[in-house]
């Protein structure tokens, strides 16, 4: 049965992606990439790994699309058609995966308990956890408790993310939530006229002379 | 504004929904899965429908852009500063056997210390990223 559903979600997994790369109009191409992250989620239900799943569906199929959105109402939502036929990355990308799927062969079967990655240090945290921190989802546990460290690095990865967003996109006081045009039109009114520009220069050479 | 009514009134009376169901997959993060990152993410999205149905001003009335700034920084701070908490008790950066008597009840409150920093955090930066999208104008 499971087999069934795997094989289902996979190949609407694939139809999906063909679909992405198909489409012209950018914003049928969002909605089918939330659709990805959510046959993605489904996939990861089936491997029982639930907590991977609620954050792809909440991330992957949530927020990115809306700020795929977002961008999309600035961008306009037509793709332009591409200037030259795409042998060259295609053949990159066949010869890619093939070496990828040549690699995956070489892999311990999916879910066999004697696989390096159940080997190491994941029969200590499913025999001891509960033992030594007391709370039954040992996702959280590992998260929060053994690899604490981590997840403070990601939380910082968060945060540093809105940061750089924030210092491209919304310079100016915060307050009025002011923003920057970074459309080109909008730097050749910013540079001004070539007589602030020799203002500037002069004041430039003033501060230079003052250093001195 | 969205002059559909159907979705203005399914949106508003989703949303406190949606806020409470954040608020059980972060402190039922411990029975089942969720946690900080996810219920962050769908507390963010209460505001955020709020934003694409009301239209963005509305929704920085209600929230003002300086808010999420605020908890994106200060969510960090919570996690980091939990680790100083304990280093402050005698313990190890993180070790949270130290902040009770008991380490398995220390080991819960350490936990929900830094999910809540992570909700806080993850929360402040995705209605940020938001607003930081949805503010800027087609030129």
């Amino acid at each position: 049965m499971i087999t069934v559903v795997d094989i289902t979600l996979l190949i609407m997994l694939a139809v999906t992606a063909v679909a992405v790369v198909r489409v012209r109009n950018l914003f049928g191409a969002t909605m089918l990439m939330a659709i990805y992250s959510v046959l993605t989620a489904g996939l990861f239900v089936t491997m029982d790994a639930m907590d991977v799943a609620f954050t792809e569906a909440a991330v992957g199929a949530g927020i990115s699309t809306i700020l795929m959105l977002g961008t999309l109402a600035l961008v306009g939502s037509e793709e332009a058609a591409p200037r030259h036929r795409p042998i060259v990355p295609l053949f990159v990308t066949v010869v890619t995966g093939a070496i990828l799927i040549y690699g995956s062969l070489d892999m311990p079967a999916f879910g066999n308990p004697d696989n390096p990655a159940h080997q190491h240090v994941a029969p200590y945290y499913l025999e001891e956890s509960y033992d030594e921190v007391g709370i039954p989802n040992i996702v959280t546990v590992v998260l929060g408790s053994y690899r604490g460290f981590d997840t403070m690095g990601e939380v910082a990865v968060v945060f540093t993310a809105l940061v750089g967003v924030l210092l491209i996109l919304a310079r100016g006081r915060s307050d009025q939530h002011r923003t920057v045009d970074l459309h080109p039109s909008a730097f050749e009114a910013d540079t001004g006229t070539p007589a602030s520009r020799e203002e500037l220069d002069a004041e430039g050479r003033e501060g230079e002379t003052d250093h001195g | 504004m969205d002059d559909r009514v159907i979705v203005r009134i399914c949106s508003k009376i989703l949303t406190p929904f949606i806020m409470i169901f954040a608020l059980y997959v972060q402190f039922h993060g411990d029975y089942s899965p969720g946690g900080g990152f996810q219920a962050g993410v769908i507390f963010a999205a209460a505001f955020i429908l709020y934003a694409l149905v009301y239209g963005l001003a509305r929704a920085l009335r209600v929230l003002p852009p300086v808010v999420p700034y605020i908890c994106g920084a200060l969510g960090l701070f919570i996690f980091a500063g939990t680790g100083f908490v304990t280093m402050a008790l005698g313990g190890n950066y993180l070790d949270y056997d130290v902040l009770a008597h008991d380490p398995s009840h220390g080991q819960h409150y350490g936990i929900l210390a830094i999910e809540f920093g992570v909700l806080v955090t993850v929360f402040g930066v995705m209605v940020g990223l938001f607003y930081a999208f949805a503010g800027r104008r087609r030129s």
